[in-house]
């Protein structure tokens, strides 16, 4: 019979991926609804006034706002490749795609400046006299509801490219791959010895393993053991993604609605 | 025997060190109990101040006409005192105190699911208070467009709004961060053999609050960001004169504010389900069906927001819908109520302080259920829309069962939470005083709402004079009964008796650890073999191992 023994770095030990993602989950759920609450106007206004917002829809620049669809979609992609490639610990690659991931996220942003300077240099912003003299009720409100809305999508991009940024720096900190050490049999322990050190690192016990000893018994207190510890501790690149995600997803309802209307 | 050692070698959360020293390793500590306690602190604070604003109003409505202040600082005095009530201490209350000292306690976690992130919304709660604090001062006037902020005034009037708003949506977020730390803690760390139905029912009532933490307060954060936007930009989904409807407002306000009533009231139904037994000494009757009712009264509710504003404007078809499924919501509450009132039978009842509290409960919180319904119904929604009888129904649900609730919990967890006991005589002068004090402030309200006193008003007519100095009398001996009960809990800290592990032979988990208990709660990992109201599987299994060390000897 021959005895296993894992060592693992302790750090691995409290993490519960699972309940990461549930928590994650969570918190996307209020996002969806943060944005429901805008939909639901949104919703409101277009069944009052549809032909006011198929006319103020046509202000907008239908290729510049494909051309951004284009781009975040892009970035979800890369995304998506960059956590897969985590799981298979390709790290150089990882961050290449996160770095991509990162640049769409620029490149989106300044789509978006140029669109919205183009506009309000018309004087085309909410509560301008030229949108006050010009437009309808119907039109101020699409107006309103266009810079509102995107306006709370561009300032998720903002957050989602930070946080983006961040896990970058983690990822390309942390060394290429975790050591396990496996020992197996008795006589692996043989002439090896056990000891607690404390904060100082003294010796606070210790024994030498030799042939009368038949077991080393570590005995820890913890509930839960992740089944699979993988090359890195991805959950919260995992988390990043999901968040990414949820920004693209909101673009892709924002994109038809605002811009296709028309 | 290594075990007794264990025992007698442990050191209390509140004595255990930590990198931080002083203040610090408090306001920095990501143990939940410390976190309870912090969050008791700053609520019972904030409850203190909103407290003495309430005495302020009782005191001006004492006469008719100008009596201590003048008008717009009245106006301003019932805002503050809606909006620190509501939102700094209703609806953080019991779920940020006892559900963060007492939930994964009785759960058998060592914490919640996110520690660090459990800190942070303590800190969201501080700085929200403080945001509204500044937004008290900086302003050309305070705020004063009562707690709702009701659209197009709170848009167009002077005063710091757009600050006080944003303080209300940084609560907000810190409400969301607990309520997701809430379900997943309850999802992923209940210790082995802890099944959902095995859970204590107040643990139910937490889960059904984090649900509506998390899928409400979003609806109102937008709503409240739409109100910044709308002063700072100008961009008109409120405003009339651009193109916007107010009452659009309401409708997102109330999407939010009714579900966020059962945040409200959930926790306290979860914290009598739980007090019942202990002071009964038998099982819950209808566990299931307090549970099942718990989440169903989160469901239902959500979809009940219309019947704030039947008079605002809204089609008959929607009116019938929304008060039909308002009666709905009296079904689940009722089962609870009866159910509640099935456990007293059979009972060995121990009239101690928490179990005052509980009969309290159930007594004000259905006259204000049953006054609800007076509400929910069309035709007599008509007459009392906008009158006293929703202030007094009002605080009968809020006052007379989340805050009865909170009192009652404060005194039963206070031994685990302290390790000390409280003086049972004073608390329970204490409790009288709050009882008596409570109808006699609250129960006129009902009287002079039907007669047609409006709500919010500063002056009124003389005819509803009687009653208004009734009500002031009942605030102060109601007053007198609450500084009376934090007195006394106060003194119990300092130099109460040490109090036993489990004081009241209570069978939920939380009583089997040390008072005060451990830095990660137990001392040994926790096996459940019963379900939490089962007294005699835990008399059975003290006596098994009783046997076992006589046994041993």
């Amino acid at each position: 019979m021959s005895h296993t023994a894992n060592v693992a770095a302790p750090a691995h030990i409290h993490k519960d991926y699972n309940g990461a993602k549930i928590g994650m989950w969570l918190f996307l759920f209020t996002e969806v609804l943060l944005f429901g609450g805008l939909f639901l106007i949104y919703a409101v206004y277009r069944t009052a006034h549809s032909h006011d917002f198929a006319e103020a829809a046509k202000e907008l620049n239908v290729v510049l706002g494909a051309l951004n669809t284009a781009v975040l979609l892009t970035s979800s992609l890369t995304m998506a490749l960059a956590i897969a490639c985590i799981h298979r610990a390709k790290k150089t690659l990882a961050l290449t795609y996160l770095g991509i991931t990162i640049l769409c996220a620029l490149v989106f942003m300044v789509i978006k400046y140029i669109e919205w300077s183009g506009k309000i240099s018309h004087g085309l912003y909410p509560g301008s006299e030229f949108i006050m003299a010009n437009y309808s009720k119907g039109q101020r409100i699409y107006f309103g509801l266009y810079y509102s809305m995107t306006g709370l999508h561009a300032l998720h991009v903002i957050i989602g490219a930070t946080i983006l940024t961040v896990m970058f720096y983690v990822i390309y900190q942390r060394p290429n791959e975790t050591h396990r050490w496996d020992v197996f049999g008795k006589d692996a322990l043989n002439g090896c010895r056990v000891a607690i050190l404390d904060k100082d690192g003294n010796e606070k016990w210790g024994s030498e393993i030799d042939e009368s000893v038949k077991q080393v018994h570590l005995k820890m207190r913890y509930y839960s053991t992740p089944k699979r510890i993988k090359h890195e501790d991805y959950v919260s690149l995992e988390n990043s993604g999901l968040y990414w995600h949820i920004v693209d997803v909101i673009w892709i309802f924002l994109f038809p609605l605002m811009y296709l209307i028309g | 025997m290594a075990q007794t050692a264990a025992e007698l070698s442990y050191t209390p959360y509140h004595r255990e060190t930590s990198a931080f020293s002083g203040i610090f390793s408090w306001i920095f500590s990501t143990d939940h109990k410390r976190i309870g306690i912090l969050y008791m602190i700053s609520v019972l604070t904030m409850f203190i101040g909103g407290l003495c604003l309430g005495l302020l109003i009782r005191l001006e409505l004492i006469a008719p006409g100008a009596t201590v202040i003048d008008a717009p600082t009245y106006n301003a005095v019932f805002t503050l005192h809606g909006v620190i009530m509501i939102f700094l201490f209703i609806i953080p209350g019991i779920p940020a105190i006892f559900g963060n000292f007492i939930m994964p306690l009785q759960i058998g976690a060592e914490d919640v699911a996110f520690p660090r992130l459990n800190l942070l919304s303590w800190w969201l709660y501080i700085s929200g208070a403080a945001l509204l604090i500044i937004a008290l001062f900086t302003g050309d006037k305070l705020p004063d467009t009562g707690w709702t902020f009701y659209a197009p005034y709170s848009t167009a009037t002077e005063g710091n709004i757009s600050l006080a708003v944003f303080a209300a949506f940084v609560l907000g977020f810190s409400s969301i961060l607990t309520g997701l730390n809430f379900i997943t803690t309850i999802h992923r760390l209940r210790a082995p053999g802890m099944t959902w139905f095995r859970m204590p029912l107040f643990c139910w009532g937490l889960y059904a609050t984090a649900w509506i933490q998390v899928l409400a307060t979003p609806v109102v954060g937008i709503t409240l960001l739409l109100v910044i936007l709308e002063r700072g930009f100008g961009v008109g989904v409120f405003d009339p004169a651009i193109g916007g409807d107010p009452v659009l407002y309401q409708h997102l306000f109330w999407i939010y504010s009714h579900p966020a009533v059962y945040i409200m009231i959930l926790p306290g139904m979860g914290v009598i389900s739980d007090l019942l037994p202990a002071f009964t000494k038998r099982t819950i009757f209808g566990y299931k069906a307090i549970a099942f009712s718990t989440v169903s009264i989160a469901v239902v509710g959500y979809m009940v927001w219309g019947h704030h504003m039947f008079t605002s404007g809204m089609s008959g078809t929607a009116q019938i819908v929304f008060s039909f499924l308002t009666f709905l919501v009296a079904i689940p509450t009722g089962i609870k109520i009866f159910n509640w009132i099935a456990s007293l039978y059979k009972g060995s009842i121990e009239l101690r302080a928490p179990m005052l509290y509980t009969l309290s409960f159930i007594f004000l919180f259905s006259i204000g259920g049953l006054t609800g319904l007076v509400l929910g119904a069309l035709a007599t929604d008509m007459h009392v829309h906008d009158t006293y009888f929703v202030v007094g129904h009002f605080h009968y649900v809020m006052f007379g069962g989340l805050g009865i609730a909170l009192f009652g919990a404060m005194h039963y967890w206070f031994p685990k939470m302290f390790g000390k006991m409280y003086n049972e005589a004073v608390a329970v002068v204490a409790w009288a005083l709050i009882f008596v004090g409570f109808n006699v402030l609250y129960f006129p309200m009902f009287i002079l709402g039907w007669n047609g006193m409006p709500r919010r008003y500063y002056d009124y007519l003389p005819e509803f004079q009687y009653w208004h100095v009734v009500s002031t009398i009942g605030s102060w001996i109601l007053a007198l009964g609450i500084f009376m009960m934090l007195f006394n809990l106060i003194r119990g800290i300092t130099s109460g008796e040490k109090a036993e592990d489990n004081p009241w032979g209570a069978s939920t988990l939380e009583w089997t650890v040390p008072s005060p208990p451990p830095l990660l709660n137990f001392l040994e990992p926790p096996h459940v073999t019963h379900g939490a109201y089962d007294f005699e599987a835990m008399n059975k299994g003290k006596k098994d191992s009783k046997k076992k060390k006589k046994g041993k000897k």
